[in-house]
């Protein structure tokens, strides 16, 4: 058994994560930091986002059209001081960003690009090509190397959260190399995991997104917020569900259906493909069930089409996109239209966290996909989650650097007791466990299936009913699982299972927010409440765990300047 | 078709109870034409053999974890379809030249330490301040550099360096790749800090024009280019003064 002991220590090595380790780092260069991260940090999902990064930089561009963008893309479910503040510190960390050495697309002059992207009313998408993220976290990684103080480690899998007279005290971790259980405290930790798409079957989330930092909080007693808001993309590649990205439509691809139509011309005609993510989402799902998508192998799909654009724009522009097709689709998008489906993208609720990323718990922080500080309502305006997790990630940094400048050391005593715990937990419930017959794989692939039908881009009470019961189901079968794997070494039959587990936690907060929300918002799309409902739900969902079913609790929405109103694009 | 079937022959190992890799030979599904080595992988790991371990994440080419050799040649799983090797089975290994953790899982922490001697990050002598806005790049500029900054360091052509092979100090491909990256970016100042790392580094010299790394880049990098070009720049050290750029 091992304990080490830091200042701040943050839990996840992708934007946010890395940002907070930094900004913690100059906050107070005397810090001690430590990063744990499942993967080396630049595997982390981040790595995948390819639009931008929305920020107000542009000369005829305001905070007031960015916050008032975003407020209107949520749906009036974002907190507006959240938003305020959020517009107006986006810039700054975009510059900071190309301090160090993003390279990020330029116009002629040499200054920093833009681009148009969906729900946005003027041209702020920042972008580095269409790789906008794995810019973004190659760059706030390579720096974080020239801090001595931010001491990593690399695939370690947090188990738990310690927790000492309702104050986080740090984390249990397995060295995955070695298999070692060891206990990492500090003064303060924040949590960066990421998102939990991988709940889904049909997700453009890597595998490792799997919700590990939501379920954490959760189960120390954090309420998860507006868990039902769950973010659809327009346009996945059937099959793989790879992204193919919002910019394709920002630099002026056409979306089309079976009978050649610009069918959007019938749901967001001020807007067309440059729509919110929700509403285009919903409009390709009432297209294929009236037919009119295009038949494939694996569902029905729609074209998005970029021929007119020509070569050059879109080597210079999507270049990235031009080699998902070649290599993954067999296609050249110069030629051929990109086949599109929906998919599963992003998750606008996360463990409930403020405007500097303090949780209810003291000494615990939470920034990027697993947090909700209330920045994205019910549905995130496309290219507003990088510079989320670069604002937020630096404002938990500074933050948790500043309670820990003034924090206690944590004692070894307690600790001691609690990693043998965690561990005697861990070994029980796993590698020594005895009996049992279920796959972890196959539990997971139901509840993957479960979720897209139950709590997809369309929800009915009686399919959240039926999923609520299959969760449980499958709750009680994940309690007969068998691992055919002992060892120490590399054990990711261990970390599969400690994974799925953490998501049946999350999904059941999904399945349980969304039928008890009886109305339409954002993403959240009733079909037996079709209408937003502000007298009701103008209110955060916030799910704690409880025997049984998650309790679920209300908070009013924090209004601000921008009045709610009908939503029309 | 549901009745077509694909060999999986991988490594395995486990430290703890065995002596040596040895191979592994399985039958699966191939239960679609796009299906890639990776899901196959996949489909052991979830229904045939829960004790296979390997990396991956992004299934899209770009988190660079899955990279193994697939019948000898260094790949991302996650882009090698199986239908290009149907009905053949598949030889699935560790990436060469790399002491093996687990099964298909390598030790790459010598390329971490690598990354960080070639200090990838932006150097200064005087930090513009933030307010100051961005520095002026032109896309032009950024052409200078761009392919060393695609580098997702998924290792593929550490496996296929004949140098690296015969000498683990060798600084390699990518580390050089990335040192470039920085070294080429024009607000960059910190060349003469990165030149002694690798101009010293062991085996730069060795490096013949092969160019198997450039080969084997799955994002179109051309680390052996990068080698050529600080060769020069070592070389330049000894006979020219620098100008602007340090």
């Amino acid at each position: 058994m091992a304990q080490e002991s830091y200042d701040v220590l943050i839990i996840g090595g992708g934007l946010a994560g890395i940002r907070a380790a930094i900004a913690a780092a100059e906050v107070n260069p005397r810090l001690k930091i430590g990063m744990v991260s499942k993967v080396y940090p630049m595997r982390s999902h981040t790595v995948s986002a390819e639009g931008g990064a929305a920020a107000a930089l542009a000369p005829d561009d305001s905070y007031e059209t960015h916050a008032f963008d975003t407020i209107k893309g949520s749906d009036y479910l974002a907190d507006q001081d959240v938003v305020e503040a959020f517009v107006r510190e986006a810039p700054v960390e975009i510059i900071q960003m190309e301090h160090w050495g993003c390279p990020w697309s330029r116009n002629a002059d040499g200054t920093i690009a833009v681009r148009p992207f969906g729900g946005m009313s003027t041209w702020r998408t920042v972008f580095a090509a269409d790789k906008s993220g794995f810019h973004m976290l190659h760059t706030v990684f390579q720096t974080s190397l020239k801090y001595p103080q931010i001491h990593r480690h690399d695939e370690a899998f947090v188990t738990k959260l310690l927790v000492e007279d309702s104050k986080c005290i740090g984390v249990v971790a397995i060295d995955m190399r070695s298999g070692r259980f060891e206990a990492l405290t500090a003064k303060a930790t924040i949590l960066a995991t990421g998102g939990l798409g991988r709940i889904y079957a049909f997700t453009t989330n890597g595998n490792i997104c799997t919700g590990d930092g939501m379920a954490l909080a959760y189960r120390a007693g954090v309420p998860l917020k507006d868990m039902e808001m769950v973010q659809f993309h327009p346009t996945g590649l059937p099959f793989t569900g790879i992204l193919i990205t919002e910019a394709v439509r920002g630099e002026g691809g056409y979306l089309v259906n079976n009978e050649g139509e610009r069918f959007l011309k019938r749901y967001v005609p001020n807007k067309m493909e440059l729509g919110p993510r929700d509403i285009i989402s919903r409009a390709m799902i009432t297209e294929f069930e009236e037919g009119k998508g295009f038949d494939g192998p694996h569902g029905q799909y729609m074209h998005l089409d970029v021929r007119h654009l020509g070569e050059k724009v879109i080597d210079r522009k999507l270049p990235f996109m031009r080699e998902l097709g070649r290599e993954f689709v067999g296609i050249d998008i110069v030629k051929d239209p990109i086949p599109v489906r929906p998919v599963q993208h992003y998750m606008m609720g996360g463990i409930d966290a403020d405007i500097t990323g303090a949780t209810l718990m003291t000494g615990l922080y939470a920034a990027g996909e697993c947090a909700n500080v209330g920045m994205n309502g019910a549905n995130r305006l496309g290219s507003n989650s990088l510079p989320e997790c670069l604002v937020f990630g630096a404002a938990a940094g500074r933050a948790a650097a500043e309670h820990a400048s003034v924090g206690q050391a944590v004692g070894a005593n307690p600790v001691d007791a609690m990693l043998r715990d965690e561990t005697r937990r861990v070994e029980g419930s796993y590698l020594n466990k005895s009996g049992g017959d279920e796959r972890i794989g196959e539990i997971r692939e139901d509840m993957q299936l479960s979720m897209d039908e139950g709590a997809g881009v369309y929800r009915t009470r009686t399919a959240l009913v039926e999923l609520v019961n299959r969760l449980d189901s499958f709750r009680e079968r994940f309690e007969k699982v068998k691992l055919y794997d002992s060892s120490r070494t590399f054990n990711t039959e261990l970390t599969a299972a400690l994974e799925l587990d953490f998501m049946l936690d999350v999904a059941a907060t999904v399945a349980a927010s969304a039928l008890a929300r009886e109305e339409s918002r954002g993403a959240h799309a009733r079909r037996d409440f079709t209408e937003r409902d502000d007298e009701n739900f103008l209110k955060h969902t916030l799910a704690y765990a409880a025997e049984g079913a998650p309790r679920l609790e209300y908070r009013d929405v924090r209004l601000g300047r921008f009045e709610p109103k009908a939503r029309s694009y | 078709m549901p009745d077509k079937k694909i060999q999986i022959i991988a490594t395995r190992y486990d430290p703890e109870k065995d002596q040596q890799p040895h191979a592994q030979t399985y039958e699966i599904p191939f239960y679609d034409e796009q299906m890639v080595v990776l899901d196959a992988l996949n489909y052991i790991k979830a229904h045939v053999d829960g004790t296979l371990s390997y990396r991956w994440s992004c299934r899209m080419g770009i988190c660079g974890s899955c990279g193994m050799m697939v019948d000898g040649v260094p790949k991302l799983t996650c882009n090698a379809f199986v239908r290009d090797y149907w009905p053949k089975p598949i030889v699935i290994e560790p990436l060469n030249n790399f002491p093996i953790v687990r099964d298909l899982v390598i030790d790459m922490e010598d390329f971490m330490d690598k990354l960080k001697s070639v200090k990838p990050w932006i150097v200064r002598k005087q930090e513009l301040p933030l307010g100051a806005g961005e520095h002026i790049q032109t896309n032009e500029q950024i052409d200078e550099f761009r392919q060393f900054s695609q580098c997702i360091n998924c290792m593929l052509c550490y496996a296929a360096c004949p140098v690296y092979g015969l000498n683990s100090e060798f600084l390699g491909p990518a580390a050089t790749a990335i040192a470039r990256r920085y070294n080429l970016d024009s607000r960059d100042q910190g060349l003469k800090l990165r030149q002694p790392v690798i101009g010293d580094s062991e085996g730069i010299w060795e490096c013949s024009f092969v160019g198997e790394c450039s080969v084997v880049c799955p994002k179109g990098v051309d680390p052996a280019k990068a080698i050529q070009q600080s060769k020069l720049d070592t070389t330049m050290r000894f006979v020219l003064p620098y100008g602007n750029r340090e």
